[in-house]
């Protein structure tokens, strides 16, 4: 019999045992038994579910919505060429797969019993292992936040950081918002949720603006010095929209320290900017469900990165925005990476067996119009100190020199990732 | 080596700390990250090409193209970067089996 002398054969092995359950066929693999709770619908919470399913783990899947209206593609909306009801999708498929699907707020967590209590239900729901990916919440007070900004500030000075009804109010005032108008979005410093998102934003913004509101301004205050693909954005800002959007960095009297949503003014360090429409993208912290765990450390979520387990509670893996995972940025395409690694990991543990190595991709994409997109790329690996990096001379941004075609090209594979990724997560 | 022995290794590795990791990728775990684009098994429902349905061998002449930047792409050539030519043969051989 094959003589097993090294660390790295008896892992070989057991990780051949464990991977001949998972290959993504769906079929002739063991049942993997166990109860699995999933905390949250979104990019990591359907993704999850959806793959613990497949590997024959009883899923149950919490979220507190009805339907889910994605981040990705919000900015069409704004930019006066994309529904809501284009970017908004319901839990049927996941019900049809078999997944057990609850619409309610969780509101307790046990961990020492793995019980999690859901709003208006009596009986708590218990686990084995759990997953959470709860997305993001704003600092409205406290350390952090932005002075002025609290929840009642949001129904003038719209975030649209969460897609919704968010999206719509700030799609409604921009309707009315008159020609010549300014449009001021404030920027906070990293880490938040889909860095490359306030750039996309401005631009569909500014897309709009041109075709209808030609003479109007859009000003971004940035509380960063550099941001994500910018020489990508402002080449295109130029060629496309003139000086309709000026970029203030954070030296520059970018840093927003107060606002006000009476007068609609943003206060800098160097001076104050009145707009017809204010949209505040304010500081984030991990989806606060985390704190009935105390799975937070500060703002986010330690983990194991090669398997997201919870560095303070043994059992529950949390991906997504609330996570800290290395290199990776907060998007939606690392989520649903991160929650494929994460249900791979968990069906190996239920079964006695290694988790396997992972290895991630992440890709931005955004639209500078609707036939201009761009991209950022990473291929990723856990590192020999155990957190997530980028594989060396891999990845980057689209190229600064790409043909309008190839612009057209990228903007058409924008919305091919957005239709194979909701397939993915929603059926 | 007994399965006995096999699984005490198994849990022995595991008792060290959580769950125990694999060292080498396995070809499921590299193929599942590229659904995401290619769509889940690799049936694309949308703009971005289906993975199903080639050869090994064209699977692995695109994916050797792309990252010698021999074959032009919008993002698979700063993608195919990421890969070793080992593992490349892996998920052509993944993808050639899938149906
Ligand atoms: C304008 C904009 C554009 C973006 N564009 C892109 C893009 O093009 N590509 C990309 O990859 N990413 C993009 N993103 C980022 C992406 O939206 C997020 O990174 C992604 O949603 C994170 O997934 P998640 O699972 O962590 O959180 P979410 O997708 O937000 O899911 C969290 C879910 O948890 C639920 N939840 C929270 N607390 C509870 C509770 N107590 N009980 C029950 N349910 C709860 C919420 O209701 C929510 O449905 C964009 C973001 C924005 C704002
Ligand atoms: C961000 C989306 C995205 C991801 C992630 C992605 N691909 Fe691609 N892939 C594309 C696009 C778009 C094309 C068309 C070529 C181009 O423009 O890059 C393509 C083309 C290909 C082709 C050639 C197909 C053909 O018919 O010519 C292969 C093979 C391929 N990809 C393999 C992979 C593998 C393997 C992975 C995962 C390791 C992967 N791709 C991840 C978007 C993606």
């Amino acid at each position: 019999m094959h003589k097993i002398n090294s660390r790295r054969d008896v892992l070989k092995l057991a990780g051949a045992a464990t991977l001949a359950g998972m290959l993504p066929s769906g079929k002739a693999f063991a049942q993997a038994a166990g109860n699995v709770v999933v905390i949250g619908g979104g990019f990591g919470g359907a993704s999850a579910a959806r793959y613990l399913k497949r590997m024959g783990v009883n899923v149950t899947l919490i979220e507190a919505n009805a339907t889910f209206s994605t981040c990705p593609f919000s900015n069409t909306v704004l930019g006066g060429f994309g529904k809501m009801a284009d970017i908004t999708h319901n839990y049927d498929g996941l019900k049809r797969a078999g997944i057990n699907v609850i619409t309610g707020t969780v509101t307790g967590i046990d961990v020492a019993q793995k019980r999690v209590t859901v709003q208006g239900n009596t009986t708590p729901i218990p686990y084995d292992r759990m997953v959470v990916s709860s997305g993001i919440d704003f600092k409205f007070t406290g350390a952090g936040a932005l002075a002025g900004y609290d929840e009642a500030a949001t129904e003038k000075m719209p975030h649209a950081w969460k897609a919704g009804p968010q999206t719509e109010l700030l799609a409604r005032q921009l309707t009315a918002m008159p020609d010549g108008g300014t449009f001021i979005m404030t920027i906070p410093n990293n880490p938040y949720r889909c860095p490359p998102g306030p750039y996309e934003r401005a631009s569909l913004v500014a897309h709009y603006l041109k075709t209808n509101k030609p003479r109007s301004k859009i000003l971004l205050l940035d509380g960063k010095e550099t941001f994500s693909k910018q020489a990508l954005f402002q080449g295109a800002w130029r060629e496309l929209y003139g000086n309709m959007i000026e970029w203030v960095a954070f030296g520059q009297g970018g840093n927003v320290s107060r606002v006000d949503p009476n007068t609609m003014t943003a206060f800098t360090d160097f001076g104050q900017h009145k707009g017809d429409v204010v949209n505040v993208i304010p500081p984030q912290r991990s989806g606060r469900v985390v704190d009935l765990a105390g799975l937070a450390t500060g703002d986010w979520c330690n983990v194991n990165q090669a398997t997201f387990e919870s560095r303070t509670v043994p059992g529950v893996h949390v991906i997504g925005d609330a996570c800290v995972a290395g290199a990776m940025p907060k998007s939606g395409f690392s989520a649903n990476n991160q929650a494929k690694v994460a249900a791979a990991a968990i069906v190996a543990s239920l079964r006695n067996q290694p988790a396997p190595s992972p290895s991630l991709i992440n890709v931005c994409y955004s639209l500078v119009n609707p036939d201009y997109g761009i991209s950022v790329a990473s291929v990723h690996r856990v590192g020999e100190d155990g957190t997530i990096i980028s594989v060396p001379n891999s990845g980057g941004t689209s190229a600064a020199n790409a043909s309008a075609d190839v612009r057209k090209l990228e903007a058409e594979y924008a919305r091919g990732w957005y239709k194979s990724i909701m397939q993915e997560m929603f059926g | 080596m007994s399965l006995r022995t096999l699984a005490s290794c198994t849990l022995a590795l595991m008792a060290l700390g959580g769950i125990a990791q694999a060292d080498e990728t396995a070809p499921a775990v590299l193929a599942t990250a590229c659904f995401a684009c290619h769509g889940m098994d690799g049936k694309s429902p949308g703009q971005i090409p289906s993975l199903t349905g080639k050869t090994k061998e064209a699977f692995s002449t695109a994916m050797k193209g792309f990252k010698t930047d021999q074959i032009p792409a919008t993002v698979m050539n700063r993608l195919a970067k990421g890969y070793t030519d080992a593992e490349i043969e892996a998920l052509a051989t993944f993808y050639a089996n899938l149906k």
